[in-house]
C-alpha cells in the first residue's frame, strides 16, 4: 500500500436477506482481502450446514448468538484495503428493530450502499434506509439493485427500479445516486464487471468506491475546536507551557489567526500549533493537536475555538453563492450544505426555532444556546421520561438537559408527521430541549461534528439518544 | 483538510489520540494496558503524541503471565524507563499464592488465567479504564466491540448490551465498581501496525524480525523450543529462519517461517500472506470458533 492511501468509511443497508453479507463476502474475497484460515473455518461451516457452495456472509456474521440464529444482531466492522484506499465497512443487520443500528453506522460513514433485491423492487425498507442515511447526513448512496441473476440480469427491471428509486430520493432532496446492478453471489459488479451485464456501462462497486471523492465530506470553511484537555506539564524545560489539545473537528487553522473562545466569548490570537513530530504553521480538520494562545485566557475542557472573524470562504450554497475563489468545486460545496433540512423541518418552523441563525446564510459562528431543537432517534428499550432530567453530551461538554417538548414523530416508512407524546427504541422526532449551561452549536446540515449530540441516562449511564441541531 | 496529504494512517492516528485524550479527561483513573508487544508499542507512541510534552496523565501496566518471552520483557523495561512513565507490572504468580488462579499443569498455555490478575490489578488500583491495544481485525467477535467498552461488576462483557456508539462522542460513564476497557486501535488493522511501526521507526522486540531459532512441528504449528516447551520423545528439533507476528505465552506462540529483517520488509510479507495473524500464531483460539467471544465474556480483554 502506498503512503498515500485515504480512509473511506461505508456501509451497508438493506433487508433482509437482500444479500448484505454476501457482498462484504464478495467484497473481500474479490479483492483478496480473505485469509486462508478464514475461509476454510467458513468452508466447515457451510459444509456442516450442508450448503453446496461456500458462503460468503459467513465472514461478518461475527457472534456466538447469531451463528446460531442465522442473523446479523447490531453493527460489525470490517476492514480491508486496496492499493487506492483502505476501508471500514459498517455492517448492520436489516431485521425490524433497525433504526438504532443504522442510525448508529451510519453517523461516521462516508457513504452508504442501499441494497434492493432485483425481485422485489424498491420497498418500505428501502425507503426508510434513504431516509435514515439523508437524516444521518451520509454524504454519499450508493443503489445497489441485487440478485440481478433472479430476473435474468433484465435491464428494464433495472430501469424501472432505479427511475421509482429516484422519484422517491428526490423528495428527501437527494439527487446524487449511483446506482449498480449486481449479483453479489456470482460477483457481477462487485469486483469486476463479469460477462453478465454488458448493457450496464458504469464501473463495478470497488471501483466507485475507490474514486469517490470524500476529499469535501467534512465542512473545510468553519473552523471548530472542541478542547479535550489542558496541556500543563509544570517541568523545568516548560514551566509556562499552557497547551490546549483537541481535534479540529471542521476548517483548518494557522499560527497567528485570531480565534473566539465560546462560549465567554473571549478572543486571542493562535501562537502555536504544536504536534509531537513538530510544529505547524497551519493545520487542518481531522487532525489532532495542540494550540497554544498569545494570551492567558481561562479556557478548561468544554470551550470550543472558532474563528473570530465569522467569514466563511465558501459560502453556504443556498445563499448568496460562491465566491469566486472558492477552493470546493460546486457539486462539493453543496454536499457539505446536505438537503437535510427540506427533509426534517420546514423552513417556517426553522425561522422559529431559537436558534434560527445557525441555519441561516452566511454566518460561520456557532450559535450559543440554552434552547435549541433537533432530530432526535431513541435508543434505548426504556422510553423517554419527559418528567426527567438527562445528560447531553455535545462535542466534549456534557451538561444537564431537559425535554421541554415534542414536536412530532416521524414515521420512517411513509414520513408522515405525528403527534406524539412519547418516544420508543428506534423512534425518530423533533423535540425542543433545555440545557444548563450554554453549547455552541452548529446546524447539522453544516457541520455533523458540532451539530450533533448523544443523550445519557443518568440512573443507567446508557446512551438513549442520538440528536442532530435542527 | 487538503487530503493529498492526509494518509489512512493520519486519519487513524488522529482518531486514537482523541480517543485516548477522551479517556483522560473524563476517566478518574484510567491505565494503559502495555505488555511489550507490537500493539502496545504503538499505543505507546500514539499516547506520547497525544500528551507530549507533558507526562502520561496514567500509568502503565502489564499483567505477567511470566511465560512471556524474555526479550519482550526486556523491551517492555526498556521502553517505560527510556520514556521515564510509571510502570506497574502484576503477576500471575501473585494470584495464584492468593489462591485465586489454581493452575493444574504449570507449562499449559496461561491466557485464559489473565483475566483473574487484570480483575485484581483493576480492583488494587481502583483503575475505572484501562486501555488496550486490541483490534477489530484480530477476530470475528471483537468486530463488533464497541471503542469504549463497558464492564459490569464482574468484569463481564454483554455482546448483547453494548452501548451505541455514534459519531465521535464516547459515553465514559460507569457507576463505581464498574470500568470500561477502551480500544484506541480498534480501527487499526495488523497492516497498519506494520506501517506505522515503519513510519515510526519504533523499536520493537527482535523477536518481530527473522532470525534462526530451534524449533517443533506440532500438527500444522511450529513451536520455538524453551524452557518451557521440550521436544517430547520422537519429536525433531528443527532451526529454522522464523519470526513472530504476535508475541503471547511461549507454550502456545507459534512463529511463522520468514526472512524479514526490518518492518518494510514485514509489509511486504504481510501483504502476500494469506493467514490471519491469529490463525497463524494462536493456537488457544482455534479450538472453538467461538473461543475468543467467550473469553472475553469472562474479562479477558
Ligand atoms: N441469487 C442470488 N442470491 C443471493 C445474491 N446475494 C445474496 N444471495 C442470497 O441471499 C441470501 C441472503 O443473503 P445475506 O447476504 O445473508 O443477506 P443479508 O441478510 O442482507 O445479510 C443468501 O442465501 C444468499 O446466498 C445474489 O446476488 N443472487
Ligand atoms: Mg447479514
Amino acid at each position: 500500500m502506498s503512503n498515500t492511501t485515504q480512509l473511506l468509511r461505508f456501509i451497508t443497508a438493506g433487508s433482509v436477506d437482500d444479500g448484505k453479507s454476501t457482498l462484504i463476502g464478495r467484497l473481500l474475497h474479490d479483492s483478496k482481502s480473505i485469509f486462508e484460515d478464514q475461509l476454510s473455518a467458513i468452508s466447515k461451516t457451510s459444509e456442516k450446514r450442508g450448503m453446496a457452495a461456500v458462503d460468503l456472509s459467513l465472514l461478518t456474521d461475527g457472534l456466538q448468538a447469531e451463528r446460531e440464529q442465522g442473523i446479523t444482531i447490531d453493527v460489525a466492522y470490517r476492514y480491508f484495503a486496496t492499493p487506492k484506499r483502505k476501508f471500514i465497512i459498517g455492517d448492520t443487520p436489516g431485521h425490524e428493530q433497525y433504526t438504532r443500528n443504522m442510525v448508529t453506522a451510519a453517523s461516521t460513514a462516508n457513504l452508504v450502499v442501499i441494497l434492493i433485491d432485483a425481485r422485489k423492487g424498491v420497498l418500505t425498507q428501502t425507503r426508510r434506509h434513504t431516509f435514515l442515511a439523508s437524516l444521518v447526513g451520509v454524504p454519499h448512496i450508493v443503489l445497489a439493485v441485487n440478485k440481478m441473476d433472479m430476473v435474468g440480469y433484465s435491464e428494464d427491471t433495472f430501469n424501472a427500479i432505479v427511475a421509482e428509486y429516484r422519484a422517491f430520493a428526490a423528495q428527501l432532496g437527494i439527487h446524487d445516486v449511483t446506482c449498480i446492478p449486481m449479483s453479489a453471489l456470482n460477483g457481477d459488479m462487485v469486483v469486476e464487471h463479469g460477462d453478465n451485464l454488458n448493457w450496464y456501462k458504469g464501473a463495478p462497486l470497488l471501483d466507485f468506491l475507490e474514486n469517490v471523492v470524500i476529499d469535501y465530506d467534512v465542512n473545510t470553511a468553519d473552523f471548530r475546536y472542541p478542547v479535550q484537555w489542558v496541556c500543563r506539564p509544570q517541568t523545568q524545560e516548560y514551566h509556562d507551557f499552557r497547551g490546549y489539545m483537541g481535534r479540529i473537528e471542521s476548517g483548518e487553522i494557522a499560527v497567528g489567526d485570531e480565534i473566539t473562545v465560546l462560549p465567554s466569548g473571549r478572543t486571542s490570537k493562535v501562537k502555536e500549533i504544536v504536534t509531537y513530530d513538530s510544529n505547524l504553521q497551519r493545520a487542518y480538520a481531522p487532525q489532532s493537536v495542540t494550540l497554544t494562545l498569545e494570551d492567558e485566557i481561562d479556557i478548561s475542557r468544554g470551550d470550543m475555538f472558532v474563528k473570530a472573524d465569522g467569514m466563511t470562504r465558501c459560502a453556504n450554497a443556498a445563499g448568496a453563492g460562491m465566491p469566486s475563489d472558492c477552493p470546493l468545486p460546486q457539486s462539493a460545496c453543496s454536499a457539505i450544505t446536505s438537503d437535510l433540512a427540506s427533509v426534517v423541518g420546514s423552513p417556517s418552523r426553522m425561522a422559529s426555532s431559537s436558534i434560527s441563525n445557525v441555519s441561516g446564510a452566511g454566518t460561520a459562528m456557532p450559535t450559543v444556546a440554552k434552547e435549541f431543537e433537533a432530530m432526535l432517534c431513541w435508543l434505548a428499550e426504556a422510553p423517554l421520561d419527559l418528567n426527567r432530567k438527562y445528560i447531553i453530551k455535545h462535542t466534549t461538554r456534557m451538561v444537564k438537559c431537559l425535554f421541554s417538548r415534542l414536536d412530532y414523530r416521524v414515521d420512517v416508512n411513509t414520513l408522515a408527521h405525528h403527534e406524539t407524546d412519547k418516544l420508543n427504541m428506534n423512534d425518530i422526532a423533533r423535540v425542543a430541549m433545555k440545557v444548563q449551561q450554554p453549547l455552541a452549536l452548529d446546524h447539522y446540515s453544516k457541520n455533523r461534528f458540532t451539530g450533533s449530540f448523544i443523550v445519557i441516562d443518568e440512573a443507567s449511564n446508557n446512551t438513549v439518544a442520538a440528536g442532530m441541531i435542527a | 483538510m487538503s487530503n493529498r496529504t492526509f494518509t489512512h494512517l493520519d486519519a487513524l492516528e488522529s482518531e486514537s489520540i482523541h480517543i485516548m485524550r477522551e479517556v483522560a479527561a473524563e476517566c478518574k483513573n484510567p491505565a494503559l494496558l502495555f505488555s511489550g508487544g507490537k500493539d502496545s508499542i504503538v499505543m505507546l507512541r500514539l499516547a506520547e503524541k497525544a500528551f507530549r510534552p507533558a507526562k502520561f496523565p496514567f500509568p502503565l501496566v502489564h499483567i505477567d503471565t511470566e511465560h512471556n518471552f524474555p526479550e519482550v520483557i526486556a523491551c517492555r523495561d526498556k521502553l517505560a524507563a527510556d520514556l521515564g512513565e510509571r510502570l506497574i507490572v502484576r503477576s500471575l504468580e501473585g494470584s495464584i499464592k492468593r489462591g485465586s488462579i489454581v493452575i493444574k499443569d504449570p507449562d499449559k498455555p496461561r491466557n485464559p488465567y489473565q483475566s483473574v490478575t487484570l480483575l485484581e490489578t483493576i480492583a488494587e488500583f481502583g483503575f475505572d479504564a484501562c486501555m488496550g491495544g486490541a483490534r477489530r481485525d484480530e477476530e470475528k467477535a471483537r468486530a463488533k466491540e464497541r471503542i469504549f467498552s463497558f464492564r459490569d461488576e464482574f468484569g463481564q462483557w454483554d455482546p448483547k448490551n453494548q452501548r451505541p456508539e455514534l459519531w465521535d462522542i464516547y459515553n465514559t460513564r460507569v457507576h463505581a465498581g464498574e470500568n470500561i476497557r477502551v480500544f484506541p486501535i480498534s480501527n487499526w488493522t495488523e497492516m497498519d501496525i506494520w506501517e506505522y511501526i515503519a513510519r515510526e521507526k519504533l523499536y520493537i522486540p527482535e523477536i518481530y524480525y527473522a532470525h534462526k531459532r530451534e524449533v517443533i512441528r506440532r500438527g500444522n504449528s511450529v513451536i520455538p523450543v524453551s524452557h518451557l516447551v521440550h521436544p517430547k520423545p520422537g519429536e525433531k528439533v528443527e532451526v529454522l529462519s522464523v519470526r513472530f507476528r504476535t508475541v503471547g505465552d511461549m507454550t502456545c506462540t507459534a512463529p511463522v517461517e520468514s526472512y524479514a529483517r526490518n518492518a518494510q520488509e514485514i509489509i511486504e510479507e504481510t501483504s502476500t500472506t494469506r493467514i490471519t495473524e491469529r490463525g497463524a500464531t494462536r493456537m488457544d483460539d482455534q479450538t472453538s470458533e467461538a473461543s475468543m467471544e467467550l473469553r472475553k465474556k469472562e474479562g479477558y480483554f
